[in-house]
């Protein structure tokens, strides 16, 4: 899909336009590769040559040493438990009040979409407390589910919405001729809907998967011990208290970089796909 | 649930509005709100209700709270600390939301236009990607990334400076009073770019190429192109994009708790940042509740206004 039929010439003004936005490319990603430098570097080689020259080896020593510190593998589990959880259960969650709403269009179903997008767009402050006291009453506090309930709900409330919208506009023969044929409410749910709008269903699924991982203000009030928290959360806790020295901070950051973009690369054919798909809707 | 006619149901409640002929009746379908609605009441409503409540009470979190009326409100539109927060704010939304979109346009533009169509659309894709990698970045860990980037002795771009012979402008990044608010814009900045530009780039692909080709034979330079085709085009998608970055900057925690925890002296606090610590720090949880609410009203009424400008603009357009 280029824009033009007649390629065009490669002038100057349009080899310039390149070169800035290489070097813009290089800007946004030379923190990340500093990062990457320093986190395979050790103390002594960091205060001899400073953070920007080369490693001149792959030390392993932050990497391990941070790695058994905050036992990381316990906080990476936790961490894809709960937005494991949160994305498959929010999209459950979307599919059906979507179907109520886009589908079945109860009555009132505008109020009901206001009252979604309403939770979607609320800053988390106006209910961390009320959440931190209520959960605390019902042992729900610095457990992995508490969490998950939590974001459950306002990952599903952004589903909602989109989804609403999305099934608003399907076709209806599809689900007359599934009713003709003797289908209840529910298989023309399971069996006509979800499968035909599979695709847009994968991108929530990766959205609410790589949203939940990188959220940080209500974890870090609701999970508090070390057998609880979020990759995030750790690390920010850890930052906070400023006791890292700077190879063991590269290699905390680089711990919690790597999934990000593993995931990334992983979902990124997922999410064209689904783009392409939502377009057609 | 049951009901397998092939025919509308039966409709219990009031008849059917003519929009709804079609539907088959509503009533059976609020079954499948049930699980959405539950949750929506306890986890959202609920607490929101409660928040109201308690900004309404000096409360430390135990024991039982004690009404004082509007006296959070009094002593919050006198405080200080509390406007300077919401000028801090500004910034933000100047960070996260005027400058990526201003930004975005023209990189979305540049790769659209010169990049996909001359270098092929790799060139174009993996530019996109560099620019976006950032915002799969955890928030938290973008804040460890810049602190110790910005640290003032030995941070990577102090030492860039002093590679580079411009060792007189190396600075406290974060711990320089007058510093620390534009560092962290800049790392926001860094942070929030690719989310406009991503959003630009597939907004483009809808614009009608002909469009282009007809203003290049008229011999239009490319910024007119970019300003009477681009940016009407695309007018949607900046609307979206604006709405939802102000209401993040808004919003903003946690590269503040990790880069600054507010300071030094305030200088960086937000909104957000203080009901945390008026919460959890300082156990005036009245007062928390208290600011929490100011920013969800103000979110809110941002929210409605941004629809309101958004279907005029769209009706505008319609008739």
């Amino acid at each position: 899909m280029t824009t033009t039929s007649v390629r065009r010439g490669r002038g100057v003004s349009s080899w310039a336009v390149l070169a800035s936005l290489v070097l813009l490319a290089v800007v946004m990603l030379l923190p990340l590769a500093v990062v990457v430098f320093n986190a395979f570097k050790t103390p002594a080689e960091y205060s001899a040559n400073g953070p920007l020259a080369l490693p001149q080896g792959l030390n392993l020593d932050g990497i391990t040493e941070f790695w058994e510190r905050v036992d990381f593998g316990q906080k990476l589990w936790n961490s894809v438990l709960i937005s494991g959880s949160v994305a498959v259960l929010a999209v459950v969650v979307s599919v059906l009040n979507a179907y109520a709403l886009g589908i079945g269009r109860i009555r009132g179903r505008l109020w009901v979409l206001v009252l979604f997008l309403v939770a979607n767009t609320l800053p988390q402050e106006a209910l961390v407390y009320p959440i931190y006291y209520l959960w605390k009453q019902l042992g729900l506090y610095d457990t992995r589910f508490g969490v998950i309930v939590v974001f459950t709900i306002i990952q599903a409330a952004f589903g909602t919405y989109l989804l609403s919208s999305v099934f608003s506009t399907f076709p209806r023969e599809l689900l007359d001729a599934a009713r003709i044929d003797g289908a209840s409410k529910w298989q023309v749910l399971v069996r006509v809907v979800v499968p035909i709008s599979a695709p847009t269903l994968a991108v929530l699924v990766v959205f609410f998967f790589i949203w939940t991982w990188n959220e940080f203000f209500l974890p870090l009030v609701l999970l508090i011990s070390n057998d609880t928290q979020t990759v995030p959360v750790a690390l920010g806790v850890l930052q906070g208290q400023r006791l890292m020295d700077a190879t063991t901070t590269s290699a905390s950051a680089l711990l919690g970089i790597v999934p990000a973009v593993a995931f990334f690369l992983i979902f990124q054919r997922t999410l064209t796909r689904g783009i392409t798909a939502g377009a057609v809707k | 649930m049951t009901t397998t006619s092939a025919g509308p149901a039966p409709t219990i409640a009031s008849p059917a509005p003519p929009r709804r002929r079609r539907s088959g009746g509503g009533a059976p379908y609020l079954v499948f709100l049930v699980p959405g609605a539950l949750l929506l009441l306890v986890v959202i409503l609920l607490p929101l209700v409660m928040n109201v409540g308690i900004s309404f009470t000096t409360w430390t979190g135990v024991g039982t709270p004690e009404w004082t009326g509007f006296d959070n409100y009094e002593r919050l539109f006198s405080d200080g600390a509390f406007w300077a927060s919401f000028r801090h704010n500004v910034g933000l939304i100047v960070a996260m939301a005027i400058l990526p979109t201003l930004a975005g346009l023209v990189v979305a533009a540049a790769l659209f236009d010169v990049v996909g169509t001359r270098f092929g659309p790799r060139a174009a894709a993996v530019l996109r990607a560099c620019v976006y990698l950032p915002q799969i970045v955890p928030v938290a860990v973008a804040g460890i990334i810049w602190s110790w980037m910005l640290a003032p002795r030995d941070g990577a771009l102090n030492r860039l400076l002093e590679a580079t012979g411009l060792a007189s402008l190396a600075q406290d990044w974060l711990g320089d009073p007058d510093l620390a608010l534009y560092s962290v814009m800049g790392v926001l900045v860094w942070f929030q770019l690719g989310y406009p530009v991503v959003i630009f780039v597939a907004g483009l692909q809808r614009v009608d190429p002909a469009l282009y080709e007809a203003a290049e034979l008229d011999g239009a330079s490319w910024w007119r192109r970019f300003w009477h085709i681009t940016v009407p085009q695309i007018r949607p998608e900046i609307f979206v994009v604006v709405l939802t970055c102000t209401i993040a900057a808004l919003k903003v925690f946690g590269p503040i708790y990790v880069l600054t925890r507010g300071g030094p002296g305030g200088a960086t606090s937000v909104p957000s940042y203080l009901s945390y610590q008026s919460f959890f720090e300082k156990t005036q949880v009245g007062y928390g509740a208290a600011i929490a609410t100011v920013l969800t009203v103000l979110i809110l009424l941002l929210t409605a206004g941004f629809l309101r400008l958004q279907n005029r603009a769209e009706g505008g357009e319609r008739s």
